[in-house]
């Protein structure tokens, strides 16, 4: 039994898209487009889970996320309470699942968490089946190299906003898949819509072992994996792994696989570039190209309140 | 079965009755999907000015923990000013008042309309508010066990389907 889902197959909790019906993806897709135009409202807020408790549990910081699901919560008229766990309870030796049994009792409605353990979110999905707390929610916002769930479906609500169709397309993932919940989502999203051809580009020491068995075709040469493609994701760089020794350097990074306006005309002259944020200009990222007329990051940003509204609303009207 | 005049000569008796108190500051909105219909054909009809605006209300329903939210529908639509105009909304059947409700509450989060009528092909009564049309082209008392559905086919021609449930 897939743990996301309820007895009559709905989406309960939102965990990864891993193993996520075709069907559930796409009605996630089409419940956003309405809340795209709420944001242009004079009051830009709709009544939905008004009186609603939403509990943003980040055990790991990340302003933007974190924002974003605040201001989707906000618009559906929820009310937000963030936690900021380095300062409280979990600091002082309080463990997961009593800081979820506390918020279950202060009768929260849904949790939104980011963890750096794999699988932490699923750990207080099962905790609250187990302990008759089902009607809380959970959705994941990013859980250690496991998934990042809502960034996977922002990116195909831009994907499909600006291609209409996933199923004659080619999508090159680029970057630092190896450490990338973002990429493990984007690939199960893509592959799930029937994209084609999913292809990763990245060094050898980038890329997870038997990467392959995802679906994927892998490149090495940027210049050849960006041959074509109609979509160009890029992946962050996180800054902590130059530290390692799994790359020799920024500027090295930044000549072999920093996008540039150069590197990109390899792609088809209509192709997108998308990128999930913070961006590393000049490190995976060339400012010409951030700045120019193909890149879709901003846009992303905006679908992804509006797909974020969507999930939670979907939640919690089942 | 109940004994409904065809939709299209509803949709006549609605112009006719509307006609007199349509003026340069009124403004149409229709409640998708079948209010939105009528609303686009009154809006040739009567030559109304203002752009035609659509509301999509399941985002303000009251029934929403029932019934979920759903695929497929569209975006709500106001492309005029709402501040200070005169707006008629328009759906093809009034029942238990809760959609007109909803779309009460949504429209004035588009701003602080001057006024606000409705218009309704149908009134089957069984309100559940105190709610009441503006303009409607026929009443009549439907059992609670039966749905009005109207439904538009390709070449544009407006038809209500009675089903029972």
């Amino acid at each position: 039994m897939n743990p996301q889902l309820n007895k009559n197959g709905e989406l309960q909790h939102l965990l990864t898209i891993e193993g996520l019906p075709r069907e559930i993806i796409l009605s996630i897709l089409d419940i956003a487009a309405p809340f795209t135009e709420v944001a242009e409202r004079e009051v830009k807020k709709v009544p939905l889970l008004r009186g609603k408790s939403v509990f943003n549990l980040f055990f790991e910081n990340s302003t933007r996320t974190r924002t974003t699901f605040e201001i989707a919560a906000k618009r559906l008229s929820a009310d937000v309470i963030n936690l900021n766990i380095n300062t409280s309870s979990t600091a002082k030796g309080e463990t997961l699942i009593d800081t979820v049994d506390n918020l279950a009792a202060m009768q929260a409605d849904m949790f939104i968490v980011r963890h750096a353990a794999s699988g932490a979110p699923y750990l207080i999905a099962q905790h609250l089946r187990a302990t008759g707390a089902d009607h809380i929610h959970v959705v994941n916002a990013g859980d250690g190299r496991h998934a990042h769930p809502t960034q996977g479906l922002l990116d195909m609500y831009t994907i499909r906003h600006y291609k209409k169709d996933f199923t004659g397309l080619t999508v090159a993932i680029v970057g630092d898949v190896l450490h990338s919940r973002v990429a493990r989502s984007q690939i199960h999203a893509l592959t799930t819509l029937g994209v084609p051809e999913v292809r990763v580009i990245a060094p050898k020491t980038l890329l997870p072992t038997e990467v392959e068995r995802m679906g994927v075709r892998v490149f090495n040469d940027m210049r050849e994996g960006l041959r074509g493609v109609d979509v160009v994701m890029m992946l962050r760089l996180q800054n902590e792994r130059m530290n390692g020794a799994l790359l020799a350097s920024p500027q090295e990074y930044f000549k072999y696989y920093g996008l540039t306006p150069d590197k990109l005309e390899q792609a088809k002259p209509d192709a997108i570039v998308m990128h999930p944020g913070p961006m590393n200009r000049g490190v995976e990222i060339d400012s010409a190209v951030a700045d120019g007329g193909q890149a879709v990051i901003l846009p992303q940003v905006t679908f992804g309140i509006a797909v974020r509204m969507a999930v939670m609303s979907m939640l919690a009207g089942n | 079965m109940p004994n409904l005049p065809p939709a299209a000569d509803l949709c006549r008796r609605l112009a006719d009755a509307m006609r007199p108190h349509a003026t340069p500051a009124t403004a149409l909105v229709g409640i998708h999907t079948g209010g939105a219909w009528v609303a686009e054909w009154l809006h040739r009809e009567l030559g109304i000015q203002a752009p035609l605006g659509t509301m999509n209300v399941s985002f303000y329903r009251d029934d929403y923990s029932q019934r979920g939210l759903h695929a497929g529908r569209k975006p709500s639509s106001i492309p005029f000013d709402v501040e200070g105009a005169h707006i008629v909304i328009v759906d093809d059947v009034l029942y238990t008042g809760r959609t007109i409700r909803a779309a009460l509450n949504e429209l004035f989060d588009y701003g602080r309309p001057g006024k606000v009528d409705l218009a309704v092909l149908v009134d089957r009564g069984g309100r559940e508010l105190p709610i009441g049309a503006t303009w409607c082209a026929h009443a009549m008392q439907v059992p609670a066990g039966i749905n009005l559905d109207l439904e538009r086919t390709e070449d544009g021609q407006l038809a209500f389907r009675i089903v029972e449930k």
